[in-house]
């Protein structure tokens, strides 16, 4: 479980997140979107630690997250972000390994983990020994995935995993992701900008603007009770981007 | 019985030793570096005609040199016409070399025929100011009374000095300074002199921006080097008479003032630079620097490797941990890039003579003064190559929970290794080509032939240090391009990378 109590945070005079209070429920999936600049970047980098908020507290497993208690807590968590981050310098292996080998897993242990996961991401095993620029952009993220999954966190957070891919495979790993989540039981929260990839894969959907929390609750709540005008040209902006969403309110139902 | 035993055998000790000085040549000096370069030079000739040779250098001034060949507690030594006229045999009133020869003669000395080079008072002005009034020569002098000439005491003094001279080239008598002969070079440069008095083997004279100025009525030409020895000499060596006769008219003025510049710059002692002359002139190999070019060669890789690899070992442990904090921190980037570019504008030669005076002459200053200036290339391309890291890969470093020196560790400077390797390169380039220079503060390498070979106008000698040089410059570049496939991580080099 995760909770922020009244977090606020601002870069160079702007007010990014802005007195934002919120539960993240274990084992489930929670979406955090808004337009660009709506702050939930940030708020997920808070989370892991990138950046320490201005005022108030974040707890992360019943820890306080502190800049001391940062190193630690982080490996409680996956994190996976746009271009899945790998290390260019590392194979895909050493990327995925990195951090069962800093905390010292014996080789049997990484082999069965590493097994498990290629099994789960649908990896093939004969690409680990590539290079992130011998790899494709679904290979990549898939790879990112993995790296976040090694330690077998509580919590994957992922940061637009599937932002910079074309829309085939992005269709693929969507189907994938949602399977996996469903199969792993984990605390995921996922940041994105499309309201229909929130609904696809999150029971839980938080809307930012201006840094600030404007509605949260379910894929219906959004299209049927829309909390303010904002949220319901929102829901309007993204219907027009994608054929599957409904129109108008009334014909989702 | 012991007492008279030691006493028998240093006795007959005693004697070995005095039999064996009737044959050996003993050599002096007079205690100023031409002096004893010239005696150096002499000693190799004889020493390679066969003889025992025992230098004698710098024992002292003109009189205790005189008294200690007049003792026989010397054979040779470096003299002067002018001095031996003026000076040593003064009362005697001496008009020409004949006369010395024979007053000479009844003192049971020889004096070989002139080495060639006169040491002796000429005129010098800044080249620029000659140029511009078109003064050449000492007679132009008498048609710009204006000048200001700042003499030494001791030429206004002499007989044959200033007065002699003023009535030669009838020059004005307003507008003469005596002082110090240092002081007056300073204020020569400076323009608050124009001209000064200078000896014909200074190694003032091998400025450039110094004209001096032609004797053409001949008034300083008489006081030339030749060498002072014993008559016995003749009998006892006559192969090392015969050597030192081999150096009659040899030595130019050029080739004394090249010489006295290296010593005195530090570039080599007066046994070196003798014993380079003598090789460039007779093909006599000296015993000090006559090794084989091989051996040269090597010897001065060895020195010169060691000026690079000293100073371009403790710029690396300096700069790469000053890289990464500039990295952190870029307040203090600012400051340590800003320090360390000031530090490169500094001309190599001038940041070597600064050293001098806190770490005295050979290799400590240069290595110092590398040290200094492979710096920069290091800590900027350290710099450089973390902060240009990637926003999304750092971040991830982060987030997956390394701490900040395992970052630093596997992430970073992996990542940076192309940049940096590349700044140890220009600066392990730049280091071998600025370590020539330290050949001008005694630190040896390839600089000390390439800059004895500029002096001495001797284009072999000069190539003797730049081919190796360039080698060495070309052989550091190959190794850096060699090691980049072991340093540089595969994952970088390959095409598409982020």
């Amino acid at each position: 479980m995760i909770r922020l109590e009244h977090v606020s945070k601002s870069f160079g005079g702007a007010r990014v997140v802005d007195d934002v209070t919120l539960t993240i429920a274990p084992a489930r999936t929670t979406a955090l979107i808004g337009p660009s600049g709506s702050g939930k970047s940030t708020l997920l980098s808070m989370i892991v630690g990138l950046a320490t908020p201005d005022e108030g507290e974040i707890e992360v497993e019943s820890h306080l997250l502190t800049p001391l208690s940062a190193e630690k807590l982080r490996r409680l968590m996956g994190y996976v972000i746009q271009d899945g981050g790998l290390f260019p310098h590392l194979t895909a292996r050493r990327n995925i390994e990195l951090m069962a080998r800093e905390t010292g897993w014996p080789p049997e242990r990484r082999a069965a983990r590493l097994d498990a996961l290629l099994c789960l991401t649908r990896f093939p095993a004969e690409a680990l020994d590539r290079y992130p620029a011998e790899l494709s952009g679904g290979q990549r993220q898939r790879v990112a995935l993995m790296r976040a999954l090694m330690l077998d966190p509580e919590i994957l957070l992922m940061d637009e995993p599937l932002g910079a891919l074309d829309p085939l495979i992005r269709a693929d790993l969507q189907d994938d992701l949602a399977d996996i989540f469903a199969r792993l039981g984990k605390t995921v929260v996922i940041v994105t900008h499309d309201l229909g990839e929130a609904g696809f894969f999150a029971e839980q959907i938080v809307l930012m603007n201006h840094g600030r929390i404007v509605q949260q609750g379910r894929f219906a709540d959004f299209v049927e009770r829309p909390a303010e005008e904002f949220v319901a040209r929102f829901v309007r902006a993204s219907a027009r981007r994608r054929a599957d969403l409904p129109l108008r309110p009334e014909d989702a139902r | 019985m012991r007492p008279v035993l030691r006493l028998l055998l240093a006795l007959l000790c005693l004697g070995a030793c005095a039999r064996e000085e009737q044959t050996d040549v003993r050599i002096g000096s007079k205690s100023f570096t031409e002096s004893v370069i010239l005696s150096d030079i002499v000693a190799d000739l004889v020493a390679a005609s066969g003889a025992r040779v025992i230098r004698r250098p710098a024992l002292g001034g003109t009189r205790l040199v005189w008294n200690a060949l007049l003792s026989g507690e010397i054979d040779v030594y470096p003299e002067y016409t002018g001095t031996l006229r003026q000076e040593i045999l003064a009362e005697r009133r001496l008009a020409n070399d004949r006369e010395i020869a024979e007053a000479l003669a009844e003192l049971g000395l020889r004096m070989s025929l002139p080495l060639g080079f006169g040491n002796g008072y000429a005129l010098g002005m800044r080249r620029d100011k000659a140029e511009a009034l078109g003064v050449t020569t000492i007679s132009d002098l008498a048609r710009h009374p204006a000048l200001v000439f700042g003499l030494s005491e001791e030429l206004l003094a002499r007989a044959d000095g200033w007065p002699a001279l003023r009535s030669a080239y009838g020059l004005a008598d307003e507008e003469v300074r005596g002082l110090d002969h240092d002081i007056a070079y300073k204020g020569l440069v400076q323009g608050a002199i124009d001209v000064v008095d200078l000896y014909t083997t200074d190694p003032e004279v091998a400025d450039r921006r110094i004209l001096v100025l032609v004797d053409d009525r001949k008034l300083f030409a008489k006081n030339r080097a030749v060498l002072l020895y014993r008559a016995d000499l003749e009998q006892r060596a006559p192969l090392a008479v015969a050597a030192m006769s081999r150096l009659q008219g040899r030595i130019d003025t050029a080739q004394m003032i090249a010489m006295n510049v290296a010593v005195k710059t530090g570039l080599r002692s007066e046994r070196e630079a003798a014993a380079n002359f003598v090789f460039a002139q007779f093909g006599v190999e000296a015993p000090t620097p006559s090794l084989s070019l091989v051996e040269r060669v090597w010897r001065r890789t060895r020195e010169h490797l060691f000026l690079v690899g000293v100073s371009l070992a403790a710029a690396i442990l300096v700069a790469i941990p000053l890289g990464v904090a500039a990295a952190e921190r870029p307040g203090l980037g600012h400051a340590i890039l800003g320090l360390a570019s000031v530090l490169q504008t500094i001309p190599s030669l001038a940041l070597l003579v600064f050293m001098i005076p806190l770490l005295g002459i050979g290799a400590p200053p240069a290595i110092a003064a590398l040290f200094l200036y492979s710096l920069l290339p290091i800590v900027r391309n350290v710099a450089t190559g973390l902060t240009t890291i990637p926003r999304a890969i750092g971040d991830s470093a982060i987030a997956i929970g390394l701490s900040p020196w395992r970052r630093l560790l596997i992430i970073e400077l992996p990542m940076a290794s192309p940049e940096i390797l590349a700044g140890l390169k220009t600066a392990a380039v730049i280091n071998v080509g600025t370590a020539t220079l330290g050949a001008l503060i005694g630190a040896g390498g390839y600089g000390q032939p390439i800059f004895t070979g500029v002096r001495l106008d001797n284009f072999a000698l000069i190539l003797e240090g730049a081919i190796p040089a360039a080698l060495l410059a070309l052989a550091v570049q190959g190794l850096f391009d060699a090691i980049e496939p072991w340093v540089v991580p595969r994952g970088l080099r390959l095409k598409g990378s982020a």
